[in-house]
């Protein structure tokens, strides 16, 4: 009777998926633990917030993703809508405009757009009757763009990057034709030298900086050039959990949020970092799975999206964190501290799994 | 084209869909791989290099403060540079009885309770792992003695700093600016500007005049070395070093004898002065009396010398050039002229018969002159050498409000000038829709009349009178005025001179300009209201006097100025180009409770003018007392600044 009931309540949550966030979220509990100075406050904290999450996405996996499908276009008009607020009556912090006071919370619509964007594109493609054409491209490169743009203007071009990242596999996904595909990226290669022109001499260094930050040591590469003696100072098994030299004696710079990475490989080492990269393809191969398995249009696109756009945050964070990608702010998914990233990351999970265990409904409805 | 809007072949789209699935999955195993192999580059090719780097000793980034521009003027006198001086410098954090270590450091080099003051608050304001300087500028001798105790005091550095030094000290501080040390709301400002980085081992900033708006220009690259540190974090090793860039240094348009000369012959008086050369918008002396000494500011200035500056009633710390705002008086006349006669409403032969009041018709009330008994027949050359009012009152009324400003907004009145410098504030030039919004209020056809002839609401910055003056002198030609010539790159020698950038071209009529600046001429030759300035010139002088009130008289009362406060007699404003012929210089002088534009303003100009144009210096007594006598008082009538609500039937203005 009582596993019965256990079985009815996880009925939509899928194990495979589960077992390796947990996992991961253990890791990432440790990890923060070490990284916050022995913090026992910030682990609960970050425990809380995992809480949190794992309710969202329990709830969120009992939710049809038909019904997923009518809130798409709702959401997103409510992300853009928020969006053009946060352009005139945003509250600024750190030189940057992206938090928008309602009298009772702060919100920060650009992370509600992480979901939105990819259901509001799988949406537009469900709804064309025909194989999608030229035009229809065109129409959602435009639904993609005015929020990225706004984004863009806040500034904050980390998100901005992972939500034209989650739009572009979208269109991808749906058939956006590989002679198009090849044309753009010819065409954006061959104007690069003209922007390039263009720019002033200050704008220039800012991206030559982006690019090579040993260029600005002082700024930005200071953070690149620390996480690296941290990685590569933890060898093969690395120092051990606790004892972690650059974590531990305030070399590294933002250790809990977006360069947490550095204090797990200084710690963990080259076998740990190989393992997280594991437990993230696992969760991406299921995640690919599922969108295969997927019966719907929309379904399919959603999770394809989901699924890269989760190994596109992973990617990035670790490449900046080892010094192969340009630093912009992206959190190391469920290791990061932090409530609203975990948030988002379990709900979009959450959609995942709604549409792997309501495939067996829609199939028979 | 047409299958493609076929209905969907599902099982194809299936098929398309899990290809492209594919391709995605193929991207992710190479992104994965390349973080692996990353990985075994830094974790086990590099292992060593990295373990020796954070194991036995820690890395640590230290900036190189670059080396600040230099601020000259155009003739290459220094007048902003640096100089190395020994600091003491205290680490709080490192020293665990800090009175007692202070206590100790005192025996051998001297701590003024000034410079405890000035350390306490320093330290409030800054974290605790900053060195803080205990003393600055300390001799040789006491470099020394500390040098040789130094074993005995960890966490106290003897360090040799660059110091910003004005070494002309108060000559034009309020043009060339001062650095201050960096706060918190100058970090905020950096932060966002994205220039934080490279403010790293700075601790000074610009905090007003050149100084301020081209803090960019002038602070430089800041350089870097990669050291290794102990566990004391003393530098053990140099790994990699880049050296900083130097700021560039600034040339400016400035003269500063010609400053010098300007500032020493206002004396006591407080005022502005500002010369432009009209043919390139250069500023050539650019004062604001009273000065200050910006050497007080950079090193953190003391209470005491801050109240003193703050407090004075003089109030030395205005850019008067900038945002001191004074009625323009009569200096406006010349370009209501030229309104007027732009307009063909004053063409030749045109004149009046001035018998010493006009009145609006159908009015009784009367504007008077400033002459009782009025100037008899004058024409527009003799209106604006006699400085007649009742001329100006009735060409502002047959002109009207709205077209006598429009045109003078070409000659920069209630607009910002746009020199090169920040702080700039736009004065005022009043419209109908400018009282309606300030006052709620319709316009008066009698506040017309006396916006004639630079009174009302009418409100300029000497920088202004300065730039209309200038383009009158060049034909309408409006040139941006500007304070720096030229920049010359540290790092190459290149000297950049600054574009000369054209605001307009004010279309005038050839003829219409001549009768305005023949009577400008003849402002300065006998019979002018400036006769004396013009007395044994050697070249010919255009200018205009003008004399703004700073208390309303009361009806039926007597200007006088012996029997008035310093404070409440009337402002002396001059305006004037020169030669008049072919004009090298232009420039606007006011003098705060001066009395009348000839006789206070006027002698100032002079000097400057025969400095510039002669290279002659003033002789030590003004020589022009002589002739002050022979010069009418131009007691110029005056609207309250702010309108009485209940303005007599008649206003008698004397």
């Amino acid at each position: 009777m009582f596993s019965r009931l256990l079985q009815g309540f996880f009925k939509h949550i899928d194990s495979f998926l589960i077992s390796c966030l947990l996992f991961t979220m253990l890791v990432g509990l440790f990890v923060l633990y070490s990284a916050s100075g022995h913090s026992l406050e910030r682990a609960t904290s970050q425990l809380i917030n995992i809480a949190v999450a794992l309710v969202v996405m329990w709830l969120v996996a009992n939710i049809q993703p038909q019904q997923l499908e009518g809130i798409a276009v709702p959401a997103y008009i409510l992300g853009v809508v928020l969006l053009i607020g946060v352009a005139l009556f945003g509250d600024i912090s750190h030189g940057a405009r992206r938090w928008l006071n309602l009298g009772i919370t702060k919100i920060q619509p650009s992370e509600m757009m992480r979901i939105a964007m990819p259901m509001m594109l799988a949406w537009f493609f469900a709804k064309r009757e025909a194989s999608p054409r030229m035009t229809d491209f065109a129409i959602a490169g435009l639904l993609l763009v005015i929020p990225v743009g706004l984004i863009v203007k806040q500034p904050d071009l980390g998100t901005a990057l992972l939500i034209s990242a989650s739009g572009f596999y979208v269109l991808f996904l749906a058939g956006l034709s590989w002679k198009f595909l090849l044309g753009g990226a010819v065409s954006i290669g061959a104007m690069m030298p003209y922007f390039w022109s263009m720019l002033h001499d200050y704008q220039r260094k800012r991206i030559e900086i982006l690019i090579d930050p040993s260029q600005d040591p002082l700024g930005a590469g200071y953070h690149t050039i620390q996480a690296t003696i941290a990685l590569g100072s933890g060898g093969i098994t690395g120092k051990g959990w606790l004892n972690g030299t650059q974590a531990q004696l305030d070399f590294l710079p933002e250790r809990t949020t977006d360069f947490i990475f550095a204090v797990f490989g200084e710690e963990f080492g080259m076998i740990g970092n190989l393992m997280l990269l594991l437990l993230f393809s696992l969760l991406i191969a299921r995640g690919l799975v599922i969108a295969a398995q997927a019966r719907s249009t929309f379904t399919r696109l959603l999770a394809g999206s989901i699924t890269l756009t989760f190994f596109t945050y992973g990617f990035v964070n670790m490449g900046m964190v080892s010094g192969i990608l340009p630093v912009v702010g992206v959190p190391l998914p469920f290791i990061s501290y932090g409530g609203t990233s975990m948030v988002t990351l379990c709900l979009s999970f959450g959609i995942l799994m709604s549409i792997q265990t309501h495939k067996k409904l829609v199939a028979s409805g | 084209m047409k299958s493609r809007r076929e209905l969907k072949n599902y099982q194809n789209e299936q098929h398309n869909f899990k290809l492209r699935l594919a391709v995605l999955g193929l991207l992710v195993l190479i992104a994965f791989s390349a973080l692996a192999i990353r990985f075994y580059f830094l974790q086990i090719k590099r292992y060593d290099y990295y373990q020796t780097l954070a194991e036995n000793n820690r890395i640590s980034i230290v900036p190189i403060t670059p080396n600040r521009g230099l601020i000259s003027d155009r003739n290459g006198v220094v007048l902003a540079h640096n100089f190395f001086v020994y600091t003491l410098e205290v680490t709080p954090s490192k020293i665990d009885d800090l009175d007692a270590t202070i206590a100790e450091i005192a025996k051998f080099v001297e701590i003024s309770p000034v410079d405890m003051k000035r350390f306490n608050k320093q330290k409030d304001e800054s974290h605790n792992f900053e060195s803080i300087p205990l003393r600055t500028h300390l001799n040789e001798v006491e470099a020394a003695k500390f040098a040789v105790n130094r074993y005995r005091f960890p966490g106290v550095e003897l360090k040799s700093r660059l110091f910003r030094h004005y070494p002309f000290g108060k000559l034009g501080s309020h043009m060339v600016g001062y650095i201050g040390r960096i706060n918190d709301s100058d970090i905020n400002n950096l932060d966002e500007a994205g220039l934080l980085s490279n403010y790293k081992g700075s601790d000074h900033i610009g905090k007003s005049g050149i100084e301020q708006s081209y803090e960019s220009v002038l602070h430089g690259t800041t350089g870097f070395q990669q050291v290794e540190i102990d566990a004391d974090g003393r530098a053990v090793r140099v790994l990699s070093s880049q050296p900083p860039t130097s700021g560039n240094n600034i040339i400016l348009s400035v003269d500063s004898k010609l400053q010098e000369i300007a500032e020493t012959a206002f004396g006591e008086h407080r005022g502005a002065l500002v010369a432009i050369k009209p043919s390139t918008g250069e500023v050539l002396a650019f004062v604001s009396m009273p000065t200050f000494d910006p050497n007080l500011f950079v090193d953190g200035i003391d209470f005491d010398n801050w109240n003193a500056l703050n407090n004075s009633l003089d109030k030395p710390l205005i850019n008067r050039p900038l945002r001191g705002i004074y009625p323009p008086g009569s200096t406006f006349k010349p370009f209501s002229a030229l309104a007027g006669l732009e307009a063909g409403i004053r063409k030749p032969p045109f004149s009046i018969y001035d018998n010493g009041y006009f009145t609006l018709p159908n009015s009784t009330h009367r504007y008077r002159d400033w002459k009782p008994g009025g100037h008899g027949n004058v024409d527009m050359r003799r209106a604006i050498t006699i400085s007649c009012d009742t001329f100006f009152y009735g060409l502002a009324m047959e002109l009207g409000i709205v077209r006598l400003t429009n045109f003078v907004r070409h000659f920069g009145f209630g607009q910002k000038s746009g020199i090169d410098i920040s702080g700039e504030i736009a004065g005022l030039l009043p419209t109908p829709e400018w009282k309606m919004r300030r006052y709620k209020q319709p316009w008066y056809m009698g506040e017309t009349v006396i916006a004639g002839i630079g009174q009302g609401y009418t409100l300029v910055t000497p920088m202004q009178l300065a730039q209309a003056t200038a383009i009158l002198a060049n034909n309408g030609l409006a040139l941006r005025p500007r304070l720096v010539s030229a920049i010359t790159n540290a790092k190459t020698g290149a000297t950049t001179l600054t574009k000369i950038v054209v605001n307009e071209k004010i279309p005038l009529d050839e003829n219409n300009l001549e009768i305005v600046k023949l009577g400008m001429i003849d402002v300065t030759l006998p019979g002018g209201t400036a006769a004396s300035v013009g007395v044994n010139a050697g070249y010919s002088i255009a200018a205009k006097t003008g004399t703004a009130q700073v208390v309303g008289i009361k009806q039926n009362e007597k200007y006088n100025a012996n029997l008035i406060d310093e404070r409440h007699r009337d402002h002396a404003l001059f305006i004037a180009y020169a030669p008049a012929e072919e004009p090298k210089i232009a420039l606007a002088v006011i003098v705060e409770n001066g009395g009348h534009g000839g006789s206070a303003a006027g002698p100032i100009a002079r000097k400057v003018m025969d400095y510039y144009l002669l290279g002659k210096l003033p002789a030590v007594e003004p020589t022009v007392e002589s002739a002050i006598a022979t010069k009418p008082n131009e007691n110029i009538p005056v609207a309250p600044v702010n309108p009485v609500v209940n303005a007599p039937e008649e206003e008698h203005f004397d």
